[in-house]
């Protein structure tokens, strides 16, 4: 979910610094937060080719992922 | 074997001759009645030829049972149930009635397991029944095995119920459904693992959004036991946790097929998940269980992986423009602070041409706007804002009271300051902020 948080807390930034006058150092701050976020955001859309697996319960309880040929 | 299909032979004409009364046309029925007379006299012990011979109940309801189930085969009959009861040893008792005429019926408990709903008065259905003698009441009645409504009554009747269930416990409120994350990184696929609804999930989220991982949890998705793994498969996922989509689904199939999605147990275990659930039961009619319960519901599997991730580029391109807004929005923030020197400029220009009487007051008042809002001078020197305790910007005069503690931000550190009188500025000052 923290993609989604991270975009909705540009697109409050973006909001924030267009409709209201805010002071100038805020303004700067709110622009650094929204680049950093951004940059968080964009690295979960350049991860590696995808896997798919399967889930395997333990007997102790703990889980496994185990690769699953498609 | 169907004893009574055929004549009973003449041996068992001659032994028990009123037990089996052959409804034979009254040809022949002379010399037969003759015939039984002789060898009466020949065994006098036959029963129930005599007073003294007299057979009991038990053997004749026992002989009336016999025939009777030997005639019939097992035959689907229909007809209207009334006088329905559910007795508390679990078996089912009832009527069913054409226009003139009525059969008592019992459908044992283990009989019970494939109907879907307990039939209810007045349902037309049709029901496969081994007519015979119960021989305690010497009731004629039958024995039914398989029951169904005609067109879909008890399966509709079934779902309806556990519909009501579901939403008397409010499981089906609209409030419930939650998002869908936009960029999972993990999906789980609660499916057969050779079906292909799991085939065409993984094309899908591969050609969409190559970064998200598929996790596959197979259950079995029909027949005996399916509610039951498909539950614990949701319960698995849930305990797990570590995922942030759910897809559970299967491809599209025959009534009895889907019918697992229908169990009630398979949509409290899917609206108790802790993640955010898909469900993509191919199929095109009817809804299930598990679509109402679920937070998203999609047609078919395909449709539940489009709905589960975004395609990659577009998501990239979302992005791309964030950042465009971004610069844009703080570009905008210093070109409003421009705008308003400049406009602050204007007036002062005005302010001296018109030559007002206070003129004097007006022009330091502006003089102190343009200073307060250059962003040359905020840059340069620096500023302070004063804040209240709890942190809000004190930004007028009307913000303060005498004796307010408020805090002083400066470049390099706060100062912690107590206001000692508040002295309002001209009206001028009261425009800016």
């Amino acid at each position: 979910m923290s993609y989604e948080t991270d975009l909705a807390r540009i697109e409050n930034i973006v909001g924030e610094l267009e409709r209201s006058e805010v002071p100038l150092d805020d303004a700067l701050r709110l622009f650094e937060e929204g680049i950093e976020r951004l940059r968080t955001a964009s690295a979960a859309l350049m991860q590696a080719e995808a896997r798919v697996r399967k889930l395997i319960e333990d007997t102790d309880g703990g889980f496994t992922l185990a690769d699953f040929e498609s | 074997m169907r004893r009574g299909s055929r004549r009973p032979v003449a041996q068992a004409e001659v032994l028990e001759p009123q037990l089996f009364p052959m409804s034979e046309p009254p040809r022949g029925y002379q010399q037969r009645a003759v015939a039984v007379a002789a060898v009466a006299i020949s065994l006098p012990a036959i029963p129930g030829t005599s007073p003294e011979s007299a057979v009991s109940i038990e053997m004749l309801t026992q002989q009336a049972k016999m025939v009777v189930e030997g005639a019939f085969p097992r035959l689907w009959i229909r007809g209207e149930i009334s006088d329905f009861k559910s007795h508390r040893n679990g078996h089912w008792y009832f009527c069913l009635r054409g226009a003139a005429a009525q059969i008592k019926c019992v459908l044992w408990a283990r009989d019970q397991r494939g109907i879907p709903a307990m039939p209810e008065d007045g349902m037309q259905v049709v029901a496969l029944a081994q007519l015979t003698v119960y021989p305690a009441r010497g009731d004629l009645q039958c024995t039914i095995t398989a029951l169904d409504a005609v067109g879909d009554g008890l399966w509709r009747k079934a779902l309806d119920q556990a519909t009501e269930r579901l939403r008397a416990d409010g499981l089906l409120e609209p409030s419930r459904k939650r998002a869908l994350p936009r960029l999972p990184r993990r999906v789980a696929v609660i499916t057969s693992p050779d079906g292909a609804a799991l085939r065409d999930i993984i094309a899908v989220m591969r050609r969409r959004c190559p970064t998200v991982e598929i996790v596959l949890v197979p259950a079995k998705v029909q027949g005996d036991g399916a509610p039951a793994d498909l539950a614990r498969a949701i319960e698995c996922v849930v305990r797990w946790g570590d995922v942030d989509t759910v897809i559970i689904g299967r491809g599209g199939g025959g009534r009895e097929d889907l019918w697992a999605f229908n169990s009630e147990i398979v949509a409290r275990a899917l609206a108790a998940c802790t993640i955010p659930t898909i469900s993509a039961v191919g199929h095109e009619v009817d809804i299930t269980l598990c679509d109402l319960v679920a937070d998203h519901r999609a047609a078919t599997p395909s449709a539940a992986a489009e709905a589960a991730v975004p395609v990659l580029a577009d998501a990239r391109a979302e992005a791309a423009e964030m950042l465009i807004a971004l610069r844009e929005a703080l570009v905008r923030q210093v070109q409003k602070r421009r705008d308003r020197v400049e406009r602050a400029a204007r007036d002062l220009r005005s302010s001296v041409t018109r030559g007002s009487e206070r003129r004097g007051a007006r022009m330091s008042a502006v003089v102190g706007r343009l200073h307060a809002l250059s962003p040359l001078a905020v840059l340069s020197r620096g500023y302070s804002v004063a804040r209240d305790t709890s942190g809000a910007t004190l930004g007028s005069v009307t913000d303060f009271t005498a004796a307010l503690d408020f805090d002083l931000l400066l470049r390099d550190g706060v100062v912690r300051a107590t206001a000692r009188t508040v002295h309002p500025a001209s009206p001028a000052n009261e425009e800016s902020r």
